[in-house]
């Protein structure tokens, strides 16, 4: 399936995505993630402060088919929740890596970023899931 | 993706062609959705879709006595319908249960079709065998057509436009014509699952593709079983294994209006009757969830306050009311129009009101 897979981020074998700013790490979920799920109708974010471990799960998205949590690629503590979407979740189906970021977070171990996949590795472990 | 394990309905390839992506439903290869469920379902109130209900199953029963089987296996009246008209209908067991809703089509005094669900195909044709008199044959006529529903408020004149025939348009609801379609002979029945007009076709399995195809160029939108879902949920019909089951009667589905208790003895009326005259302690309601974007669905439990008073049967995202809504078996102290009651979700509870399951369509 031709999912866009953007060359400058980082991917989750989770199927979410990060983009770095500085100390700060922009995450949302992938083209293939939004797409596997379908029309998605429900956010939960976690708020802001919160201290996140790599690997924890920091909110679910749903779709009309499904059910699927999100986990954290990277360490930190989240700086702002995208809440202005969780009214109008479709965003995340129609720009996944742009108005549909879900949270950023101030990384506090940026050398997890190295244990990530890139575009390349990414796009490999979309195609062998196809949908 | 494909599995080769699974049947395959005469329109497969033209899904595989439409890029739609395709799910195992009771042991068919099926499309869950070509662009969308919620594009799609929304397409079919708005105009017209189309939907490829060929694993459905479809039997013709012919023969001395055909009446009198169905009238005693089945719990509406088949002596109400004339020759070319449809019913919705029940099978039951001895215990009153729901072996499968289905339609019956009468074609002549002694002359049926029988559409039957795709995961009780086999169920219903091994017990309608086994009541089955000599005199009677029973042909299993599934594999040698399809069925297509063509919905919404455009597809009455999408469907008559390409049969070249405007006397379908004036066919009632339940009443259906056979004739042509693009040379391939037609049922075509003015019934549907999706709250809308439309009809529901069958047409050669061999024709199957070519006819799909004309309707998708006459501006039929394909939809899959998502968008299916969703628009029988919010049109509040039951579908089995879900409101309905072996062991839920017509009196707690609300199905008593398909149930003639009047008529000749059928499979089950006696226990139908005792549970009518006991009353049934739940009740199958619609629930919306007007403040919520979580979506409610099959087997979450469902409170008031603290108290345990029912499980959701189905639930969706409303393509058309942008919330959660669903069907569920409630305590009827609990089961009021307009009682507030929540819904357990994963970890939250969701706010719900009660209403007739009917109307879960409007706002």
């Amino acid at each position: 399936m031709a999912n866009n897979i953007p060359a400058n981020l980082k991917y989750a074998k989770t199927h979410e995505w990060v983009r770095v700013e500085g100390d700060i790490a922009v995450i949302g979920i992938s083209d293939h993630a939004q797409d596997s799920l379908g029309d998605i109708v429900y956010l939960d974010l976690p708020e802001a402060g919160r201290i996140l471990a790599h690997g924890d799960t920091f909110g679910e998205v749903e779709s009309v088919k499904a059910v699927s949590e999100i986990y954290s690629p990277v360490s930190g503590e989240v700086v702002e929740s995208n809440t202005g979407i969780q009214d109008s979740t479709e965003i995340v189906n129609e720009q996944p890596y742009l108005g549909g970021w879900l949270i950023k977070v101030r990384m506090s171990d940026a050398s997890e970023l190295d244990s990530l996949l890139s575009a390349e590795q990414y796009a490999e472990v979309a195609e062998a899931e196809g949908h | 993706m494909s599995d080769n394990n699974l049947l395959k309905t005469p329109l497969h390839a033209a899904h595989l062609a439409l890029k739609a992506r395709m799910v195992d439903f009771a042991g068919w290869d099926m499309p869950v959705l070509y662009t969308g469920i919620l594009e799609e379902a929304r397409a079919v109130r708005a105009g017209v879709g189309l939907f490829d209900i060929s694993h459905m199953g479809r039997i013709h029963l012919e023969g001395s006595g055909a009446t009198a089987l169905l009238q005693s296996l089945t719990t509406n009246n088949v002596e109400t319908l004339k020759p070319s008209e449809a019913q919705y209908s029940l099978l039951t067991n001895p215990d009153g249960g729901v072996i499968d809703d289905i339609i019956i089509y009468r074609a002549a005094d002694e002359e049926y079709w029988v559409v039957i669900n795709a995961s009780n195909a086999q169920k219903d044709i091994d017990w309608i065998t086994q009541h089955l008199p000599d005199s009677v044959a029973l042909e299993d006529w599934s594999s040698r057509t399809a069925m297509i529903a063509v919905q919404g408020p455009n597809a009455p004149a999408v469907v008559a436009e390409l049969a070249k025939n405007a006397a379908l348009m004036e066919l009632k609801r339940f009443q259906y014509h056979q004739g042509d379609l693009l040379g391939a002979t037609t049922i075509f029945c003015r019934t549907g699952y999706t709250g809308e007009d439309g009809f529901e076709i069958i047409v050669p399995a061999e024709s199957a593709e070519e006819i799909w195809n004309a309707l998708v160029a006459a501006g039929g939108v394909p939809c899959g079983l998502g968008a299916r879902d969703a628009l029988r949920i919010e049109a509040g019909y039951p579908l089995y294994g879900h409101e309905i089951d072996d062991t839920t009667t017509p009196v707690e589905a609300g199905l008593m209006w398909v149930v003639d208790l009047n008529k000749p003895v059928f499979t089950g009326h006696q226990k139908i009757r005792d549970v009518k005259a006991k009353g049934s302690a739940t009740r199958l309601v619609g629930l919306t969830l007007p403040t919520e974007r979580l979506v409610p669905r099959q087997g979450f439990a469902v409170y008031s306050g603290d108290t345990l008073v029912g499980h959701v049967t189905s639930g969706v995202f409303s393509p058309m009311r942008n919330h959660g809504v669903a069907m569920a078996y409630i305590a009827k102290e609990f089961a009021k129009t307009g009682t507030a009651l929540q819904i357990e979700i994963r970890s939250k509870r969701a706010n719900a009101v009660v209403v007739p399951k009917k109307s879960l369509l409007q706002s």
